[in-house]
């Protein structure tokens, strides 16, 4: 019942990283500091994250699509190794004219469309529920659900295959007593075998972030709804809904971002486990496929980069999509706080 | 329950409190009449979560049932009895595999975890001081450059880092995992709202006046002030290391720098082929989950508190 007074309020955070931070402005604090002492400090402490961050993202990006410009030939007859030459765009045509590269984003387009609405709408519904006046236990079900957060991907992964395993599983064993055959490892069956383990993974996080919003929406308004004789359900999604749409498109972002680099769990169904998840299964394994297997560096460099350029195309999609509106949401949402 | 109220008074808390009292005890909003369509809707509601709980809790007790066995018990079927209780020796197999050499996957998982959120949180919750209690040309710009790194695809850095690495002399040593993992764009952002949100000003100015140096200001005041916000970026820092997989994927072919998810990614590819590893392998996974469950049960109010500011970027 009083999991709404943990942490800081919701609602609030949102002054942050607006900079207005209350009265004293840091325009103010100018007059009694010389400017250069100030500016001085802010480097100083801005300097660590800084250099890390040129040195472990900027320069890894300019160095992979250096890669992709050059790939290793057999010189002359075979002999004496190999040489690096540039090839322009060779790369990135090779990648994309290799059936497995482009399956690889069939797979993942499949995937996307199975898991991006399970999560978004399981998730809100899970939240809806809980911050109904009718749940109890708000406390114990919100850390149970989040639970899972705590599994890191690969042992989630162990756990599922597993359970998925005929001979092992308690649950295949289920379904055949209630007369549901499922082969998780059949061609069919892959897809949702992974979705179904990225949903038990991400589920109750997403979960805890929009039930925060939802906490933070104006009771008042609910109550106004209230009398205005909207019922429960007519609240959620007239009213609820369109208030924390801010959060949602965040956590659809971030969905689609981490969607994206599938890798853990299908590299763990791919080895061995006689599923039909090839090694080559998402374009994230392809790339390392293609380095760590093939030691094509140029050919995986161009992957990574068009898997990267992918995110941003459709994060850009994502923001313009709904940023607008969902901005102008927050802002009346932390104007009614 | 009253303990989660406490500790943030001052905190970013204040103008919704009002709101939040409101949610405690909510105003019912329009059940169906009558005492039995109420009990109904209740029954649904609480129902409905019941069952999700349970999704979410059973591959975790069929985890621990499931340690319990030896490998015979395990392929036996029967997951969540205790038949063919044999933790002991699985324990004692763990221990004794390959020189011990799955606790020192637990220590290197702890190293770079402890270490390695450590530093990270520290260098995120400078930065994020900064942007918020500093001006200065360009910031705004500088932090959606920040916020653009939240968006990057970790994966897809790993592979050129990797090339970078080697040719650094890099590669398989500690370093390879640990400098990476210093980085934690979202770290930042946290650290900017908690700022804003811990630390009064006119706290900085008091100190200013009385003659401290920016540095001093920032170590002996803002530090402790933000802690709070400095053991949510740290949680969610090590949970993220923790749980790294990728990089350290990429970057170690030296079992004994190995952190656990690789490790036991290692034996669990033994497994196929020699079924003996299989006790080990789910035990140890027991093993590994255990510290981020107890912090996470232990630090709710952390966690929470980071989600709540992530949601309303």
């Amino acid at each position: 019942m009083t999991t709404t007074k943990a942490g800081p309020r919701p609602g609030a955070p949102a002054r942050g990283p607006g900079g207005r931070t209350g009265p004293p402005s840091p325009g103010t604090r100018l007059r009694f500091r010389p400017r250069s002492r100030v500016t001085g400090a802010a480097v100083l402490l801005l300097a660590p994250f800084f250099v890390l961050f040129v040195l472990v993202m900027v320069v890894p990006i300019g160095y992979a699509v250096w890669l992709s410009l050059f790939s290793e030939q057999q010189s002359g007859l075979g002999f004496g190794g190999t040489e690096t030459v540039f090839s322009g765009l060779g790369n990135y045509t090779a990648a994309l004219g290799d059936p497995a590269f482009r399956e690889g984003f069939v797979v993942l387009l499949g995937y996307c469309a199975l898991y991006i609405p399970l999560m978004i709408g399981g998730a809100l519904a899970l939240a809806l529920l809980l911050d109904s006046a009718l749940a109890r236990a708000r406390r114990f079900f919100q850390l149970a659900l989040f639970l899972p957060h705590a599994v890191p991907g690969i042992i989630a992964a162990l756990i599922w295959v597993y359970l998925y395993t005929p001979q092992l599983s308690p649950v295949v064993e289920a379904m055949e007593a209630g007369g549901i055959g499922f082969d998780f490892f059949s061609p069919s069956g892959a897809l949702p075998s992974v979705v179904n383990i990225a949903l038990w993974e991400w589920l109750g996080y997403n979960m805890v972030i929009f039930y925060a919003a939802l906490q933070a929406v104006d009771r008042s308004v609910l109550e106004a709804a209230t009398v205005d004789g909207a019922g429960a359900w007519r609240t959620a999604f007239s009213i609820k809904v369109p208030l924390i749409r801010a959060s949602v498109v965040m956590v659809a972002l971030f969905t689609v971002i981490g969607s994206l680099q599938l890798f853990t769990e299908p590299l763990i169904l791919n080895k061995g486990t006689g599923s039909a998840v090839t090694s080559t299964w998402t374009p994230n394994m392809y790339a390392y496929t293609a380095a760590f297997e093939r030691n094509d560096y140029g050919l995986a460099a161009a992957a990574s980069v068009l898997l990267a350029l992918t995110a941003a195309l459709l994060s850009f999609v994502v923001t313009k999509l709904s940023g607008g509106r969902g901005r102008k949401k927050t802002e009346r949402n932390e104007a009614t706080a | 329950m009253s303990t989660a109220v406490t500790p943030d008074p001052a905190g970013p808390a204040g103008a919704t409190n009002t709101a939040n009292a409101t949610a405690v005890t909510p105003v019912s909003p329009t059940a169906p009449p009558g005492a039995a369509g109420r009990w109904l809707s209740r029954t649904a509601v609480n129902g409905a979560l019941v069952l999700a709980t349970l999704y979410m809790l059973f591959p975790l007790v069929w985890l621990l049932t499931a340690a319990t066995k030896d490998a015979g018990g395990l392929l036996a079927g029967n997951a969540f009895s205790f038949e063919g209780f044999d933790l002991g020796r699985n324990l004692s197999d763990l221990a004794s595999h390959g020189d011990g050499v799955y606790f020192r996957w637990y220590a290197n998982s702890l190293l770079y975890a402890g270490v390695g959120a450590v530093l990270s949180s520290l260098v995120s919750v400078a930065a994020g001081y900064a942007f918020d209690k500093y001006a200065f040309r360009g910031k705004e710009k500088l932090f959606s450059t920040v916020l653009l790194g939240v968006l990057v695809p970790t994966t897809a850095l790993a592979l050129p880092m990797y090339l970078l690495a080697s040719e650094v002399g890099l590669v398989n040593t500690y370093w390879a995992v640990l400098l990476p993992v210093l980085v934690h764009p979202f770290g930042v952002y946290l650290s900017r709202v908690f700022s804003a949100g811990y630390i009064p000003n006119e706290a900085l100015e008091a100190a200013r006046i009385d003659g401290a140096g920016e540095l001093r200001v920032f170590v002996s005041i803002g530090l402790p002030m933000v802690m709070p916000g400095f053991v949510t970026v740290f949680l969610f820092q090590f949970t993220a290391i923790w749980n790294n997989f990728f990089l350290p994927l990429v970057m170690l072919s030296d079992q004994k720098l190995f952190p656990l998810s690789l490790g036991l990614y290692a034996w669990n590819s033994n497994a196929h082929a020699e079924p003996t590893y299989l006790p080990m392998v789910v035990t140890g996974s027991l093993l590994a989950v255990v510290p981020l469950i107890v912090a996470f049960v232990s630090l709710q109010r952390h966690w929470k508190a980071g989600l709540t500011a992530g949601s309303v970027k």
